[in-house]
């Protein structure tokens, strides 16, 4: 593939060091931002609109409309704000921590030229506390940017301030969410805001407030040096750019691939990541984390992009696929993932924290063996309970995705539990480890 | 009371906040690497070097999957119990470690040389089973290079 087929990780370093400001200069680094500091802000708005960029942080919002809501110009609230969301705690989700281990300088450019594009002066890299590797490697990085002169005023010799600092997290899924990260920040828990007002008017300190996904964040140098063009012209189906895929579970190469957007689900699982383990026959699998919907092997055709896994019935969210084997139960698997979002839950909304809570004991029955049909009615209830518009934020709705899915496409295996009385996954009576091999 | 050490590392964080409460979430991790965990004495001055109440604070501690409200062991082990990790065998080290250490989630073994406790997925899955002790990540685990793992930590 032409290496700038694969912007994002066409540089990294094989011994998996991080790129120096040296380094990352040689390979066409830091020129991103110079470029675009001889555009407008609204010329770099419309730069990234006509890109086709959509948020990489699971929503697929469009990048350049998000930032067309933050006001700008002389009258506007100040300080505006920036947040790079690193917090990645999306179950399955493994990608942004090799933007920011390997390539630390790529984000804080792809900051600056945020950050120019609407105004803001300070930004913060939002980072979860287990990546300790990322946290050593950005400060570092952005010891060598303010000593370069990159950051900390009249930068590039231009008009260009920009202060960015590392905060590191101390561990909830909620701090992920755009408004949680926010309350996050400000040292309050991570329960989300009403919307609106919006971030963009209102978010930080009442400041107004752009929260991108790293990855994304990643594209934009790119985007300013090849053009809108280019980068929409490396997607394969409806979405732009590339994109940074992954797979978990029992394949033969489980790993991390930049590809062209909207690479065909089958051309994932077979070519990259090497199809099943021998003697394992692919069952499902979430295609963008632990909070959407199943797709099964006759998606395998579907290329994976925002546009048509939603078309799939399910949401590329993150990107980074989660399989499911013959051999693993598919409830012991929703069990997993229920459990996950009922202890996330902040507690703010009835339907999230007692429905996801409830869904997860109803699973554990199953899977004891105790489960009944009238339980399946329970659980259709509660995915309805949990549906878009009934809750505060994504979480729950969120949560309930693969829960619906699984109820649809493995429904003949939950009836197997309620009509064996056990888990037919499992030989011994070992707690929730239907995934043993 | 805090020390002079412990206050100066958390003032140092405060000019990177618009206000002093932001820094929290720094404050508390400060001090709990080196006291290994937060004590209700340790909240109060925190809350006071910050101009928060008791209440603000805790809410904010009790939080966090990664400030502990109360004692742990020389070391942490925190075993990704999430869903990839889950498939390709998470539970064979959680009875890994129960069998060899005689604790499970939320206990510290009587030397209290560790303390086991569960976290969502580490960022990881690629290399499931992980674990991390400390700060250290360990990928690809089975229960005898857990084993060689565990050696290391004293
Ligand atoms: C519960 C929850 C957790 C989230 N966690 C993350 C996360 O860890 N990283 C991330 O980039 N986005 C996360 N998001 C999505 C953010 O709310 C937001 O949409 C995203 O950061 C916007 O960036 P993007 O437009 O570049 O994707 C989460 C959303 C929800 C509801
Ligand atoms: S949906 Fe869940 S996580 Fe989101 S606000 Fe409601 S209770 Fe909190
Ligand atoms: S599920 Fe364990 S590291 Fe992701």
């Amino acid at each position: 593939m032409h290496p700038d087929q694969r912007p994002l990780t066409r540089d990294l370093r094989p011994d998996g060091e991080a790129l120096s400001l040296p380094g990352y200069e040689r390979a066409g680094g830091y020129q991103g931002i110079r470029q675009a500091l001889r555009l407008a802000p609204q010329e770099i708005i419309q730069l990234v609109t006509r890109s086709g960029l959509r948020g990489r942080g699971g929503a697929g919002f469009p990048t350049g409309q998000k930032w067309s809501f933050v006001p700008l110009g002389p009258a506007a609230p100040r300080p505006k704000y920036l947040a790079a969301n690193a917090d990645e705690m999306e179950p399955g989700t493994f990608k942004d921590r090799l933007l920011l281990e390997a390539t630390p300088h790529q984000l804080l450019e792809g900051m600056m030229i945020a950050a120019r594009a609407i105004e803001a002066e300070i930004a913060y890299v939002f980072l979860r506390g287990e990546y300790v590797l990322a946290a050593q490697r950005i400060q570092r990085a952005l010891a060598e940017a303010y000593a370069a002169g990159y950051l900390g005023g009249h930068s590039f010799g231009a008009d260009f301030s920009l202060q960015i600092y590392l905060h590191t997290s101390a561990g909830r899924y909620m701090c992920g969410e755009e408004t949680g990260l926010l309350n996050a920040l400000e040292g309050k828990r991570a329960n989300p805001r009403a919307k609106p007002p919006y971030p963009q008017t209102s978010g930080l300190f009442g400041k107004p407030t752009i929260v991108q996904n790293v990855e994304t964040l990643c594209c934009l140098p790119h985007i300013v040096n090849h053009g809108a063009e280019w980068f929409r012209s490396l997607g394969l189906a409806a979405d732009a750019g590339t994109k940074l895929y992954g797979a978990s579970g029992k394949v033969k190469r489980p790993g991390l691939w930049e590809l062209p957007m909207g690479t065909p689900l089958g051309v994932l699982l077979e070519e990259h990541a090497g199809g099943m383990r021998d003697g394992l026959k692919l069952r499902g699998l979430l295609p963008g984390g632990a909070s959407t919907d199943f797709l099964t092997p006759r998606h395998l055709d579907v290329p994976m992009d925002f546009t048509n896994v939603e078309k799939a019935g399910s949401r590329l969210g993150t990107g980074t696929m989660i399989i499911l084997d013959d051999r693993t139960c598919p409830v012991g698997m929703v069990w997993n993932l229920e459990d996950f979002f009922a202890q996330e839950s902040c507690g703010w909304c009835t339907p999230c924290w007692s429905g996801l809570r409830w869904a997860e004991r109803i699973l554990a029955a199953f899977e004891r063996g105790q489960g009944a049909e009238s339980d399946l009615e329970k659980l259709d209830w509660i995915v309805k309970f949990c549906a878009p518009g009934n809750t505060f934020c994504a979480l729950a709705p969120g949560a309930v995705e693969p829960l619906s899915s699984a109820l649809r496409y493995f429904h003949d295996d939950f009836l197997a539990h309620i009509r064996e009385r056990r888990c037919p996954y499992r030989g011994g009576s070992n707690g929730n480890a239907g995934g043993e091999s | 009371m805090l020390s002079a050490d412990e206050r100066r590392e958390i003032e140092a964080e405060i000019p990177r906040y618009p206000q002093r409460q932001a820094a929290c979430i720094d404050a508390l991790k400060i001090v709990q690497r080196r006291r290994g965990w937060i004590s209700d004495e340790s909240l109060r001055d925190i809350a006071e070097l910050l101009g928060m109440t008791l209440d603000e604070l805790d809410a904010v501690a009790t939080f966090y999957n990664l400030i502990y409200r109360h004692p742990v062991g020389r070391h942490v082990i925190l075993l990704c119990n999430s869903v990839s990790c889950w498939i390709v065998g998470y539970s064979r080290l959680r009875e890994h470690l129960r069998r060899r250490l005689g604790i499970d989630f939320g206990e510290t073994t009587p030397d209290r040389r560790f303390t086991l406790l569960p976290i969502v997925c580490l960022g990881a899955c690629d290399h499931a089973p992980v674990l991390m002790i400390d700060q250290d990540l360990h990928r690809d685990l089975d229960p005898a290079g857990l084993e060689r793992v565990l050696e290391s930590y004293r």
